[in-house]
């Protein structure tokens, strides 16, 4: 094999193929972002959505919890928290962190304003009727 | 050590070290967090822990690279490097940064920090990984070219090789896709979307360009064998690697909201992902079968036989374990995710920085090879870190496939919280574990500290 396949023939395919399936990767890319609009539940992008998401982010919620799965695995998942809770337990729930259960979980309290919470609300159920794919499997998360 | 220029590695290794036990600690704590919810709290809530895991473990693995390719560079271009002093000034600039960074997450309230970083101006913080302030992005960034302009003024002026030359491009397409980290659009499915530009692209794309590099480099230095021949082995796996790495990254996409065509093309490219790593492990090995001569430096061989190993093991097995779409259906976001993501991270990333450090360190300190007592104490540490990371992974394994059953599989579906109190057990475990990697950790410091006569090459 030494003989035949040579350094320079490796190189070739090392460039060829990356360039190749980096073009495919965007033209995928190019495909899925005019798909979009059908499923990533855009229209319903407000302000409020907006503002729920900076609160989600600057409090880093994904530390602990997961959102559609990624995140860290300490906490429940919470794409379909809204889903599963509703909005009033979603916010009754923040407002009474932590629980100081002695050995228990601790959620840290944000100490949001009636504003914020009905924004990250907002946020989350945005979230929750984007399409995908039917995951999680059941509405524990 | 050839080339004056080259000592400018050793700040980094021993910072990149340094990082690593700061990594370990906090990954103790977040350990004992699962067991014992309380601890720490409020003064280190679980998420600032794990960011401080997290972002360590990235940061010290990018002195790592930097370390390696002041090394590397200029021994490979035959030339000294273009700006010692550069590289010198850059050192401290991204370790002041680096440390700033990481007080900042530990004194001041995240929201606070955002707020006084510049968060308002341009929003990318509290997405994982890319946890870091703006002013700490940019810094990367600045960081980041002006090291690409001295390694590749250094490659530009001296000999291009292999190795060279897919170093260098790994280091650029670092660069590169991390400017993704400042794309934060409102969409979440976009915002996720282009994350793993940065994610995906990095650890199953670029990333594995620096370490093929890394690895033919020590190859070749204690095997002897042939240049040819080693840098047409990288060639073949830097290629399977991105032909498989790229379109895998579609894996990911599966449950955020895209297309369901992702479900096939993430599950086809990823179920060969494991092909460049077992290609890595067999070239290992092959190489080392094939030695002419016999490197007094034996620990550092023990390093890049395992770095294969393990990274096939964590990337390539585990990552497999969970990646067709109708498994990861169950499997997403669960501790399978952390299971994977623990072993190859370790097998692929810090073992081969460990092996370029334990190559290089005892050279860049005025000797060929460490003495026979400090390489078995070095040896210790191999064993006890990657036998522990073997249980770390197994646990995780055994609590993630608990989880997954108990959540999402059984007719009568369990919440989060009740399943955690179940799989406890296992977490117990995997914090004693985590005691033993960082009792390895502790050998492999002090195997630093051990004189002794120069280990002489066997014949």
């Amino acid at each position: 094999m030494s003989g035949t396949f040579t350094k320079a023939m490796a190189r070739n395919i090392f460039y060829g193929g990356t360039v190749f399936f980096f073009l495919l990767f965007l033209a995928l890319t190019f495909d899925t972002t005019s798909n979009l609009p059908k499923t990533d539940n855009r229209h319903n992008i407000t302000p409020a959505v907006a503002a729920g998401k900076h609160i989600w982010e600057t409090r880093n919620c994904l530390g602990c919890h997961t959102l559609l799965g990624e995140g860290a695995y300490y906490a429940p998942e919470l794409g379909n928290v809204y889903k599963r809770r509703g909005p009033e337990f979603i916010k009754a729930w923040m407002q009474s962190q932590p629980t100081g259960t002695p050995g228990r979980r601790q959620m840290p309290n944000f100490n949001l304003s009636e504003e914020d919470l009905n924004n990250l609300v907002e946020f989350l159920k945005y979230t929750s009727e984007i399409n995908t794919q039917n995951w999680p499997p059941n509405i524990e998360g | 050590m050839k080339y004056q220029s080259q000592a400018v590695a050793l700040p980094y290794f021993v910072a990149a070290i340094g990082l690593f036990v700061g990594q370990i600690i906090f990954g103790l704590i977040l350990g004992l967090q699962y067991v014992v919810g309380d601890f720490l709290f409020p003064e280190i809530p679980f998420n600032v822990a794990r960011m401080v895991h997290t972002n360590l473990l990235i940061v010290w693995l990018l002195f790592g690279f930097m370390g390696a390719a002041y090394y590397l560079v200029p021994e490979e271009s035959e030339t000294e490097l273009f700006s010692p002093k550069l590289a010198l000034v850059l050192f401290w600039v991204f370790l002041v940064a680096g440390a700033l960074t990481i007080v900042g997450y530990l004194t001041v309230d995240y929201a606070t920090l955002a707020q006084y970083t510049g968060n308002d101006i341009l929003a990318t913080m509290g997405r994982e990984f890319l946890e870091q302030p703006l002013l700490t992005k940019v810094g990367i960034v600045v960081v980041a070219l002006a090291f690409l302009f001295n390694i590749s003024m250094t490659v530009l002026k001296g000999r291009k090789t292999a190795i060279n030359i897919v170093l260098l491009l790994g280091l650029w397409g670092l660069a590169i896709f991390f400017l993704f980290s400042f794309y934060n659009p409102t969409n979440l499915v976009l915002d996720k979307y282009y994350w793993w530009w940065v994610v995906h692209l990095w650890v199953e794309g670029v990333w594995e360009l620096i370490m093929a590099a890394l690895l033919a480099f020590v190859l070749i230095k204690v095997t002897g064998v042939d240049r040819e021949v080693i840098e047409k082995w990288l060639y073949v796996i830097i290629a399977l690697a991105l032909v498989t790495g790229i379109v895998g990254t579609g894996h990911h996409y599966y449950w955020i909201g895209t297309p369901e065509y992702w479900q096939w093309w993430g599950s086809i490219f990823s179920a060969l992902e494991p092909i460049p790593f077992f290609a890595m492990t067999v070239f290992a090995f092959n190489m080392v079968n094939r030695r002419r001569r016999e490197h007094p430096n034996q620990a550092a061989v023990l390093w890049a036989l395992g770095t294969g190993v393990m990274a096939f093991l964590g990337a390539g097995v585990w990552g497999f374990l969970h990646t067709l779409a109708p498994v990861n259906y169950y499997t997403h976001g669960s501790q399978i995710t952390a299971a994977h993501g623990h072993m190859a991270f370790y097998g692929a990333y810090v073992m081969v920085v460990i092996t370029i450090i334990s190559y290089a360190m005892p050279i860049l300190r005025g000797r060929a090879c460490n003495s026979r007592k400090a390489q078995v104490l070095e040896m210790w540490s191999f064993w006890l870190m990657t036998i522990a990371m073997v249980f770390i992974t197994l646990f995780l394994t055994a609590a993630g496939i608990l989880q997954v059953w108990l959540q999402r599989v059984s007719d009568t579906p369990l919440s989060f919280m009740a399943v955690q109190e179940q799989v406890s057990l296992f977490y117990w475990m995997r914090e004693w574990t985590g005691v033993v990697f960082f009792i390895g950790l502790l050998c492999y410091l002090a195997s630093f500290f051990i004189k002794g006569e120069e280990a002489p090459a066997k014949a």
